[in-house]
């Protein structure tokens, strides 16, 4: 297999009600990624796009191929990823295969998702496709559902008082809105309190509407290459050093395992074996954080820290830039928004970007970030992680 | 290879409150809802059994917000419960009010009823889902 590097990135701004189509979202993020690798549409050989409710939102399904003859990438092979919120980080661990095999040289990979269009009523119902649609959607489960359910697992599991776990998953949602501020792409560039968190309204219990991630319009983008085309392309090409990805059934099939999530576990670990690195090792993380509890959930999971002791790590002030794991300074999903299909790319862009150090003006930049993990979480359990370095072994 | 407890089966016995499983002959563990191997082995030797729909709560969510036309649905209470059989199967826990659902029920025991969801435009018809009565 051929080493694979990251030579471009784009990424659009994350909002509401976006007047762009989703088309338009994901060339926007596409050319600047390719403006930045110096690549011409002629020099794509594959295009790859994570998006999951297209159909959905404006009735449009094989987005991908409108997109790649838009671009001006005619008549290329072009394959739309649906992982639901997993859609663009799957769709860039297959771009790696393809040119790690040696099959393409050039890939263009990324995301996007316009979900506001469609109102809280019909997005929550279409998120909720991601749960099994026979076995758990018919009794009412949605996904702030699906997360209420494992808070409450896990506060009896790991025998936490509801209190510190209620203010630990506070801190997570607040110290996401403090980076997003920074984050010139955000939705929500307003910081928040713990008190505001907790006194906010009810969505699924206990979580309140400032521990959920928005629904959200945009698109990130991004070029991939082989090292050969990276060296002749690029001064600061980012390798993609580890993959992994894996999936689960049903939240009840998971009976043995949650609050933990399995797929996680042994997803990372194979991200983790191919780069030869362990957690220790990781300078900045963005992790899916779609809801509070669930980014103490995959700090464990990745292995941040020991089981149930997963928030200490945001009361300590761990997770912030100059503590022991950096974790989300894009301001995570919570702040910097979630539009599904384009979240993965968009988490692996900000990991690029901290890898680069270009993230310095805005106040941001974990220094000295030399390896940096991305965790994507789609549905009931696809999980696809990744793990970048800045330089070749 | 025939599926070997299909949903419409599955789903009509439900209207019955009767809960149908899969045994499987290898390892003897039941799986429910139904899947096409034993979730514990993966074997392909199952069998339809009958479970008693009783069971515990494992763990709770009340949902105020609710997907596009069960908006008269809210609030109401999801439960995970374990079946005295083994597995987990996800319901709506009925009578109670769900401004009162506490961590303290958990652990604590039900039985199984149904109620049908009438399905929407984008299910493929009706489908009956457990619900939970507290026995304690």
């Amino acid at each position: 297999m051929r080493k694979v590097a990251i030579i471009g990135t784009g990424h659009t701004d994350f909002g509401f009600n976006s007047p762009k189509t989703g088309l338009e979202l994901f060339c926007e993020a596409a050319t600047e990624a390719m403006v930045e690798a110096n690549v011409q549409p002629k020099d794509i050989q594959a295009l790859y796009c994570g998006n999951g409710l297209s159909d959905f939102s404006e009735g449009q399904i094989m987005i991908q191929s409108y997109i790649a003859d838009s671009l001006g990438c005619r008549h290329i092979p072009a394959t739309r990823f649906e992982a639901a919120c997993s859609s663009a980080t799957v769709a860039i661990r297959d771009a790696y295969m393809w040119v790690a095999s040696g099959f393409y040289d050039i890939v263009l990979v990324g995301g996007t998702e316009k979900a506001t269009a469609m109102g809280t009523a019909l997005a929550t119902r279409t998120f909720a496709m991601g749960t099994d649609a026979r076995y758990e959607f018919p009794a009412g489960l949605t996904f702030p559902g699906f997360f209420g359910l494992l808070a409450n697992l896990y506060a009896k599991k790991y025998n936490i008082p509801f209190e510190r776990l209620r203010n630990q998953m506070s801190l997570v949602s607040v110290q996401s809105h403090s980076y997003g501020v920074k984050n010139p792409h955000a939705q929500f560039k307003k910081e928040i309190t713990v008190d505001q968190v907790e006194k906010a309204f009810m969505v699924a219990s206990p979580l309140t509407l400032l521990d959920c991630c928005p629904f959200s319009d945009g698109a990130a983008a991004l070029v991939i290459a082989s090292e050969e085309k990276a060296r002749a392309l690029c001064d600061t090409p980012i390798y993609i050093a580890g993959v992994g990805q894996a999936s689960s059934g049903m939240l009840s099939c998971q009976y043995k395992d949650i609050p933990r999530l399995k797929a996680r576990e042994i997803s990372v670990k194979q991200a983790y074996d191919m780069a030869g690195v362990g957690p220790q090792d990781i300078d900045v993380c963005e992790l899916h954080d779609c809801f509070s509890i669930a980014s103490i959930i995959a700090a464990e999971g990745l292995g941040f820290a020991e089981f149930g002791k997963g928030g200490q790590l945001w009361e300590k002030e761990e997770t912030r830039i100059g503590g022991k794991i950096p974790i989300n300074i894009s301001g995570g999903l919570k702040s910097k928004g979630h539009p599904i299909g384009a979240t993965g790319a968009s988490q692996t862009v900000e990991i690029v970007k901290q890898l680069r150090g270009d993230l310095v003006g805005q106040e941001r930049q974990v220094e000295g970030a030399r390896v940096g993990l991305v965790d994507t979480l789609g549905g009931d359990g696809i999980l696809c992680n990744l793990i970048l370095k800045k330089e070749r072994e | 290879m025939e599926y070997p407890l299909p949903f419409e089966r599955y789903n009509s016995a439900l209207k019955k409150n009767i809960l149908l499983g899969l045994k499987c002959r290898q390892c003897q563990k039941i799986t429910c809802p139904p899947q096409m191997t034993c979730q514990e082995c993966s074997s392909f030797d199952l069998e339809i059994t009958e479970l008693g729909g009783t069971g515990t709560i494992q763990t709770y969510t009340t949902i105020y917000i609710a997907a596009e036309n069960r908006e008269n649905e809210v609030p109401y209470v999801i439960v995970l419960v374990e079946l005295e059989e083994g597995p987990w199967i996800m319901g709506e826990l009925s009578a109670i009010n769900p401004e009162e659902a506490s961590l303290d029920m958990i652990g604590k025991r039900v039985r199984m009823g149904n109620r049908v969801f009438p399905g929407d435009r984008y299910s493929n018809g009706s489908a009956a889902r457990p619900v939970f009565y507290r026995l304690d």
